[in-house]
């Protein structure tokens, strides 16, 4: 295998808790994400899964380069991110693109439809204004499964489904080399994501598009991603090729998320499952060692005195001192 | 923070710096009647300029006359003399303070109150003939020049010539200190001239703001909590629309302490802005600088404010 | 069978707008005992969200009209006025938003914004209202609840917003709750977790649920009764078991089709349905569903489909006799094609 497109090393990202507006003193840090590593190879989807709040969205945000990251590097093809500036940095940002969890929030209320789409063209000076923009947004918005008539109207004149799609759009206008979707199609309904998962796998063939992936639904994921990253508490728990990680989960973690999915398929409604217990802990205080020792069924004496390291175990990479066997 | 605004004050020390350094190259380049020709008055002889002109430096290179102006301002909170009046600028400007603070304080309340009054009631009865009517108004008051609403009001409710005496009019202000009474009734036509184009214009604004705030999705929540309608229109609702109003008052009330040249001149009042105009007129350098600084100071020291105040509204907004 | 809770009457919603009328909510019945869940499933823009909305009148307002009955307890949502409407919210009927981040006040903490819910309904001393609202957070698995009560909603992450929400909703333990996609932002387990709290409370306190998402695994597992909407009606409407075993709608076919699944070949293109759905503003004649089934015959074009009854209380709005529909789905579920089935369906021609 070449290089990878994207390498991210150790990162850092810890936001200050701070009492008082103007003399701001910190009294602690949530750690949102926590020397997190991982290669993507150009062409390759994938997946960052885990509980809510184990920071997915933060790692997007910073490898978006939205905001900074309190330590670790981000290498881009090779550069780091951290170090370009100027025409470099605007190129790079320019083959990144995200698309946003939050539909709604993220689009500028008081804009057109067809102008938010627009913008990033208009940012990077693509295409003449007017009628070759125009043409180019409507046949984004046709590609996406938005009615181009609707050009002219505002974000919340569309539903929820119609509102991410907007953004899915706006984040493909650009031709990005990695696009950092964060949960894209949660908030759509099957057949219109069946339809935006086939789209980006189209255009992932199309234009060798990499894919970082972020989504709830595992079987959204196993359907999108070459590899699955599982995020616990700001760590990585286990990285394995998809159809390992699914047939074969190595860390406790991992198994307790492959259980809780709810599944349509007749017979396996209502049965009982092993539902994960025990609170979250707080990002804040995260549990020493093995973060997730408190709500472990493997939890033995050395994981709340040992930090496990991230090992390789044929094919799977797990933090766990004792991984579960096939 | 407070790292923040140290360096903010820093930068505002430097602003001001920069503003007079450029506010004396302008004097210094363009052709101007000669200061200390106007000093010595019509009849001095040569000799008599001369001097003058020694004993205010002026014979002096720019870079010369800098380092005494701002020597003077640091060692000795000197800010020069006015040639004009033969008195330290410092206490001139402070002399006149008072009553620049008096019209542009006493507006401001008016137009904030009105603003933002008819500003929630035309956006909560949007499209009523209430609305229409006090937009239309609006649209009028920010459209009409300040010095023609002067002139009107003077004509109309002035004690001396209006058609309805009932207010002070042009020249009539005492120092709140010595006739509370008297200042108010002086005070009354400036305060309402000067702010009918800034409420007309703030609730334009507020109004806007608030129908847009109004279609927010936290809006439905507040609604679907039970909430009764007017805590969502004044708790959420406004609460979040006010934040331009906020940043708009800072600057405008920054702006105006500097100096209410249109209505001091109208209603003659002896405030700042009639100084920094007849200091122009007269080519008064150092006066000139004064009122430059104090401007430059309020506008900056505005700008700050608001951009603490808006950390405090706004708590997604965070300096570092 | 006790008495319906709320029962919905031929409801229906339009907007006006400058490209004309949308027709968002069209004839829509249905109801809801204490206890019971309602799932609500259909394609995006179906106007699942503005049927909840119009239930608490908060799509009222000049460009809107509502037509229809809604009996809750006895009176009429549709007609009630804005003070008495005002008692029912939150109290009687509460509602989780699907956009957490923008339905949360951004200006307000996160325990404020709960401990307002709380004392509109009950006036409520801050500090008991802030030790309930501390509870709800931890109720919906919000870690270090007493102290994230103070957070804003911008440092809470995309779940902890949707988590906040519900602890709102949750907050004067509703006779109704109705839940606007209350879990796409979770991850499974917490998902779960939440479920099951929403089924404790059905279970505890008689509480109703009417659910609305798109997530067939969701409704699989808390719905009793589903219905699904396509393009402002009521297509289909079953027990869950039934439907997701002998789905009798050709549109209710093609979700169950779209859906990726966790077993079985993984490189399979998904199959969404094809096509958009019609335009709410100029309603089609015929079957609105008609330009995107593979069954469709000349007569879908002209003839309406009603609602009507079929076996076991079912009901579903195709022209094509149920018996015939029934022995279609076998095949598709096993992934063979339209083609095969219509001509299960049509007869080959
Ligand atoms: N601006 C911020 N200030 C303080 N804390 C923050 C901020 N943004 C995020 N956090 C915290 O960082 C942690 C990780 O948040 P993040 O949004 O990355 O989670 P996530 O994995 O995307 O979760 P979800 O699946 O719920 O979206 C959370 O505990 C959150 O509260
Ligand atoms: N205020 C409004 N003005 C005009 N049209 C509206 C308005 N609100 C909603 N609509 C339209 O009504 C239709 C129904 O919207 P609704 O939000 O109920 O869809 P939904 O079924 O909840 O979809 P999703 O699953 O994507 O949330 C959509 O086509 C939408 O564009
Ligand atoms: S290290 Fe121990 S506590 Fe952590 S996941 Fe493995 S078995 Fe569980
Ligand atoms: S009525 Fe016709 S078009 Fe409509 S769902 Fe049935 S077969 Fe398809
Ligand atoms: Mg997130
Ligand atoms: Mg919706």
């Amino acid at each position: 295998m070449s290089e990878p497109l994207l390498r991210v090393t150790d990162l850092v990202k810890h936001f200050p808790i701070t009492r008082g507006v103007v003399l701001q003193r910190q009294v602690g840090a949530v750690r949102a994400v926590d020397g997190v590593s991982f290669d993507v190879a150009q062409g390759e989807t994938l997946g960052l899964v885990g509980e809510t709040g184990c920071g997915k969205s933060t790692t997007a945000r910073m490898l978006a380069r939205l905001i900074d990251p309190t330590s670790g590097k981000i290498e881009f093809d090779g550069e780091d991110l951290a170090g370009l500036k100027g025409r470099a940095l605007k190129d790079a940002r320019r083959q990144i693109q995200m698309v946003f969890q939050d539909p709604y929030s993220s689009l500028n209320p008081r804009k057109r439809v067809g102008s938010i789409i627009e913008e990033p063209l208009r940012i990077h000076g693509l295409l003449s204004e007017g009628d070759a923009r125009r043409k180019r947004v409507q046949e984004l918005m046709d590609r996406v499964g938005l009615n181009p008539e609707h050009y002219n109207r505002f974000p919340h004149e569309f539903s929820g489904g119609q509102r991410q799609r907007i953004g899915v759009a706006r984040a493909i206008a650009l031709e990005p080399r990695l696009l950092i979707a964060d949960e894209p199609v949660s908030a759509l309904d099957v057949s219109i994501q069946a339809q935006i998962l086939n789209l980006l796998k189209d255009l992932q063939k199309d234009m060798g598009l990499t894919i970082i992936f972020i989504a709830h639904d595992l079987s959204v994921v196993r359907h999108m991603c070459d590899r699955v990253a599982v995020m616990y508490l700001g760590k990585i728990a286990e990285i394995a090729p998809n159809e390992d990680l699914y047939a074969h989960p190595r860390h406790p973690y991992t198994e307790a998320l492959l259980a809780a999915v709810p599944s349509p398929e007749p017979g396996r409604a209502g049965r009982a499952r092993a539902l994960l217990g025990g609170d979250v802990p707080s990002p804040a205080n995260p549990p020493a060692a093995c973060r997730f020792h408190t709500r472990c069924a493997y939890a033995d004496a050395i994981c709340s005195a040992e930090e496990p390291l991230l090992l390789q175990r044929d094919g799977s990479v797990a933090a766990c001192h004792h991984p579960l066997s096939g | 923070m407070a790292r923040y605004i140290a360096r903010r004050l820093l930068w505002t020390v430097v602003l001001m710096f920069a503003v007079s350094v450029v506010t004396f190259i302008i004097f210094y380049v363009l052709p101007s009647a000669d200061p200390a020709a106007l000093r010595a008055g019509r009849h001095a002889s040569p000799q008599q300029i001369e001097e003058i002109r020694h004993k205010y430096h002026l014979d002096k290179s720019l870079l010369d006359q800098l380092s005494f102006y701002f020597k003077g301002i640091l060692l000795h909170g000197d800010f020069g003399i006015s040639y004009v009046n033969d008195q330290p600028v410092a206490k001139l400007v402070f002399s006149r303070l008072p009553a620049t603070i008096s019209v542009a304080v006493g507006a401001a309340v008016l137009w904030l109150l009105s603003g933002v009054a008819i500003g929630i009631i035309s956006a909560v009865r949007r499209h009523s003939k209430l609305d229409r009517a006090t937009m239309s108004l609006a649209l009028v008051g920010i459209s009409a020049p300040v010095y023609w609403l002067g002139l009107v009001a003077l004509y109309l409710f002035a004690d001396d010539i209006g058609l309805i005496p009932l207010f002070g009019g042009s020249g009539s202000y005492q120092p709140i200190t010595e006739d509370p009474l008297a200042w108010l009734n002086s005070m009354i036509l400036p305060w309402v001239v000067l702010a009918v184009a800034f409420a007309a214009f703030y609730s334009r604004l507020l109004r806007g703001t608030l129908i847009e705030v109004m279609g927010e999705d936290y809006i439905r929540t507040a609604r679907a909590k039970g909430l009764p309608e007017r805590t969502v229109v004044m708790r959420h609702g406004v609460r979040s629309a006010i934040t331009p109003i906020v940043t708009a008052f800072g600057l405008d009330l920054g702006a105006l302490l500097g100096g209410a040249v249109l209505v001091e001149i109208v209603f003659n009042i002896p405030g700042i802005g009639r100084l920094a105009y007849d200091a122009i007129l007269h080519s008064d350098l150092f006066l000139i600088q004064g009122t430059v600084l104090l401007a430059a100071f309020f506008v900056i020291g505005a700008n700050l404010v608001v951009d603490v105040v808006y950390a405090y509204l706004d708590p997604r907004v965070r300096y570092e | 069978m006790s008495a319906p809770l709320l029962q919905v009457e031929n409801l229906s919603v339009s907007f006006n707008t400058e490209d004309g009328v949308v027709k968002a909510v069209d004839g829509v019945s249905w109801s809801i005992e204490p206890g019971q869940s309602l799932g609500i499933v259909g394609e995006s823009g179906s106007g699942k969200t503005v049927g909840g909305l119009t239930l608490l009148g908060l799509t009222r307002s000049r460009r809107t009209t509502v037509t229809g009955r809604a009996m809750f307890e006895g009176s009429d949502l549709v007609s009630m006025d804005d003070e008495s409407l005002r008692a029912v919210r939150g109290k009687g009927i509460a509602m989780i938003f699907q956009d957490p981040l923008s339905s949360l006040h951004p200006f307000y903490r996160v325990g404020d914004q709960i401990i307002e819910a709380i004392q509109v309904h009950s006036p409520t001393p801050k500090k008991v209202a802030r030790a309930r609202a501390a509870e709800l957070l931890g109720l919906v698995g919000i870690p270090d609840p007493s102290a994230r009560l103070d957070s804003y909603p911008h440092e809470f992450s995309g779940g902890m917003r949707q988590r906040a929400m519900i602890a709102m909703a949750l907050s004067n333990e509703p006779r109704l709750l109705i839940a606007d996609e209350p879990t796409t932002a979770l991850d499974v387990t917490v998902q779960a977790q939440i479920l099951e709290l929403l089924d404790r409370l059905r279970r505890e306190l008689q509480m109703a649920l009417v659910i609305i998402t798109h997530d067939l695994g969701v409704v699989a597992e808390t719905a009793e009764q589903v219905a699904v909407m396509y393009a402002g009606r009521i297509v289909e409407q079953a027990p869950v078991n039934e439907l997701f075993s002998h789905p009798m709608h050709p549109y209710t076919w093609g979700l169950l089709r779209s859906i990726p699944k966790l077993t079985g070949p993984r490189n399979a293109a998904l199959l969404p349905i094809p096509g958009r759905p019609p335009s709410l503003i100029s309603r089609p004649t015929g079957c609105a569903f008609a330009q995107r089934c593979a069954y469709a015959e000349d007569e879908c074009r002209v003839t309406d489909p009603v609602l009507a009854a079929t076996a076991q209380g079912r009901q579903s709005a195709c022209l094509i006799p149920h018996e015939r529909r029934m022995a279609a789905w076998p095949a598709l579920a096993a992934g063979g094609t339209e083609a095969d089935a219509r001509k299960v369906v049509r007869g080959p021609k």
